[in-house]
């Protein structure tokens, strides 16, 4: 069929067609690829660029108005209770489950690199969390951590702890509103609130007790696979340069300190960075397991925008939510981005 | 994505009797806390209703009994208790075609982007990439108004196409670091025998490509499976909801019995914990390419 039209195409149009011929496989190639492409672009990029815009609008009710009304939806959440409630929340989240996370599954890592016996079954253990919802971990973990009340005498948790002479570990968990902060009449209180940083030593910045019982949940789920990572990262420590330290007369934690440790720190930084993330967008785990909490203890911004738009019906403002979501989640999310593709691309 | 770097080697050295002993105690309490609430279930699940009580929540059962799982499956209509059932059936209907379709896309991409690279490719994949980590709470708004435009929200192929739309970027990455370790030689033996991209593709590629599909289905069938956040905002009516959502319902409904929930929480775990005792391996293969390092 190419010979039939090369020979009946006028001269003028022969180069074109040859030129064509030549990168017919890399037309393809674009060919391919361009539906994802297109649909990323409408879904992903069009589509934040539709939010960001909603929420410069006056769009609060199920008919779409887009007046334009400046930055009035973000100035707004920012004496919005729940939304300060979220802002410390996510904060007291992502710090605890980070550590717990990061400290679990480092000390997991090491321990299963010792050699042991069972190693694949132990692995299997830690990790099956990974597989499952969180709204099915939301499910259980409320019930295990359900305090129980004065009829029900207590549960779950509470109940083992009771049954095995641990009572003193007894806690109402999810059920706490307790904000730990710098209480104002403190002497440190008192001077933040006279200079002006009253905040500071008001419930606005403090940790939410609740809120354990969650960062609970999700390092029960997550902390596998953090290990998985740090053990990848430590199986590909060479074994010359452990046994060159020993050689040296390190002691097998100076070998940790000194030669892993130092290897694994790419590991680290990916894993801040993937988990960090996750936290930053937790919404399943929390609507399954407390919903927002007492005084919003366990609320978090993507449930709050979940809320304001889908219930409440005010776009605009669950357009903003969602619009500073999205910029934090990017502020780490792309210099990883660059950092990993532009490293690949030097090897 | 190179072999999964997890499998074992021989301990260069060998810890003293006593930390072994600290060793295996502290392997095995972390192991109780990952189990725990396996037994909470299990035990829970297979309690008669007689039994159920919240002070004798840790006691063994007396005996097996499913009261629970058909309470769980079948609901009951006379407590106003609707089943999971139809729930687990639409997951299924939903799950399996969204991840062949994310396969076959996400090999596709990645065979472009790794062997038929063009100006900008290398600029073009971080940019596809970034629609795996973004809250998809900045894309529901639009998201909701355009299927109801394109006639698909609240149906199932609705969320189907949603699964396969935003799960293009995760199964493009998984593809394209499987062909970027498969050597160039041996497409260009094919193309000297005159073969075309899509010759190399059917002929050459996609025959040693099953890892790449097993890693990739394993990871998109536990992802849209477990999903909660589209399931919740594409189908408003119960009787297309996926199970988790159905499982959030449940839950949230005070006349559903804990024991029921718990049994609604095995189902709802099932398949994807077969698929992970199954084929674990290209599980873990997966969640470290997750991590784009692989």
């Amino acid at each position: 069929m190419q010979q039939v039209k090369a020979s009946t195409a006028a001269a003028a149009s022969r180069p074109a067609t040859q030129w064509l011929r030549k990168n017919r496989d890399r037309l393809i190639a674009i060919g391919l690829i361009s539906p994802s492409v297109i649909a990323i672009a409408v879904f992903v990029y069009g589509f934040i660029g539709f939010t960001a815009f909603s929420s410069l609008t006056r769009w609060d009710s199920l008919t779409p108005d887009f007046t334009l009304v400046g930055l009035r939806n973000y100035t707004r959440l920012f004496t919005i209770d729940r939304f300060l409630s979220d802002l410390r929340n996510t904060v007291t989240f992502t710090a605890l489950f980070l550590a717990a996370c990061l400290a679990i599954g480092l000390g997991l890592a090491i321990l299963l690199d010792q050699g042991v016996k069972g190693e694949a079954i132990f692995r299997t253990i830690f990790l099956f969390p990974m597989a499952i919802s969180y709204i099915v971990t939301g499910v259980v973990w409320r019930w295990l951590l359900n305090p129980g009340t004065i009829q029900t005498g207590s549960s779950g948790i509470n109940l083992l702890f009771e049954r095995l002479g641990l009572g003193f570990l007894k806690s109402p968990w999810f059920t706490d509103p307790t904000i730990i902060h710098i209480p104002p009449d403190s002497w440190p209180g008192a001077w933040l609130v006279q200079n002006g940083f009253g905040v500071l030593a008001s419930p606005r910045v403090g940790i939410s007790v609740a809120m354990i019982s969650v960062v609970l949940a999700a390092t029960w789920q997550m902390s596998g696979y953090t290990m998985a990572l740090y053990l990848a990262g430590l199986r590909g420590v060479p074994d010359e340069l452990r046994e060159a330290a020993r050689v040296d007369g390190a002691t097998e934690l100076q070998v940790y300190r000194y030669v892993v440790l130092p290897i694994l720190r790419p590991i680290t930084l990916s894993a801040v960075i993937i988990l960090g993330h996750i936290s930053l967008k937790i919404f399943d785990l929390v609507v399954s397991m407390t919903g927002p909490g007492p005084a919003f203890a366990t609320d978090v911004p993507a449930f709050f925008m979940f809320d304001t738009t889908f219930r409440g019906n005010n776009f605009a403002q669950g357009a903003a939510i969602a619009t500073m979501l999205l910029f934090t989640v990017a502020l780490l999310i792309v210099p990883y981005l660059v950092y990993t593709t532009r490293t690949e691309a030097e090897l | 994505m190179t072999a999964p770097a997890l499998s074992r080697r021989a301990p260069a050295h060998r810890s003293p009797r006593p930390i072994r002993v600290v060793i295996y105690i502290l392997l095995a309490s972390a192991a109780l806390f990952y189990l725990l609430p396996v037994y909470l279930l299990i035990i829970t699940g297979m309690k008669s209703f007689q039994e159920v009580s919240l002070a004798r929540m840790w006691d063994l059962p007396s005996g097996m009994h499913f009261d629970s799982y058909a309470k769980a499956w079948n609901g009951k209509a006379s407590e106003g208790i609707s089943g999971l059932a139809p729930n687990f059936l639409n997951s299924m209907y939903l799950t399996i075609p969204a991840t062949l379709l994310s396969a076959l896309l996400g090999s596709v991409n990645g065979y472009v982007l790794s062997k038929w690279k063009f100006r900008g490719s290398d600029i073009l994949f971080p940019v596809l990439l970034f629609g795996m980590f973004i809250p998809y709470q900045s894309i529901l708004i639009p998201l909701v108004q355009v299927l109801q435009r394109m006639g698909l929200y609240g149906s199932l192929p609705g969320l189907i196409f949603v699964h396969v739309v935003y799960g293009i970027p995760i199964t493009t990455l998984i593809f394209r670091n499987y062909y970027a370790a498969i050597p160039t030689e041996l497409l260009e033996a094919g193309k000297i025998d005159g073969a075309g991209i899509l010759g190399l593709y059917r002929h050459i590629l996609l025959p040693i490509s099953m890892p790449g599909f097993v890693v990739v289905m394993i990871w998109q069938f536990t992802s849209v499976w477990n999903d909660f956040l589209f399931g919740v905002i594409v189908t408003s009516r119960p009787a297309v909801q996926p199970i988790t959502v159905a499982l959030n319902n449940m839950a949230g409904s005070y006349i559903v019995e804990w024991n029921v929930q718990m049994a609604g929480s095995i189902l709802a775990a099932l398949p994807t914990l077969l698929v992970y005792i199954l084929l674990g391996r290209y599980f873990m293969r997966g969640l470290l390419a997750g991590s784009l390092k692989g």
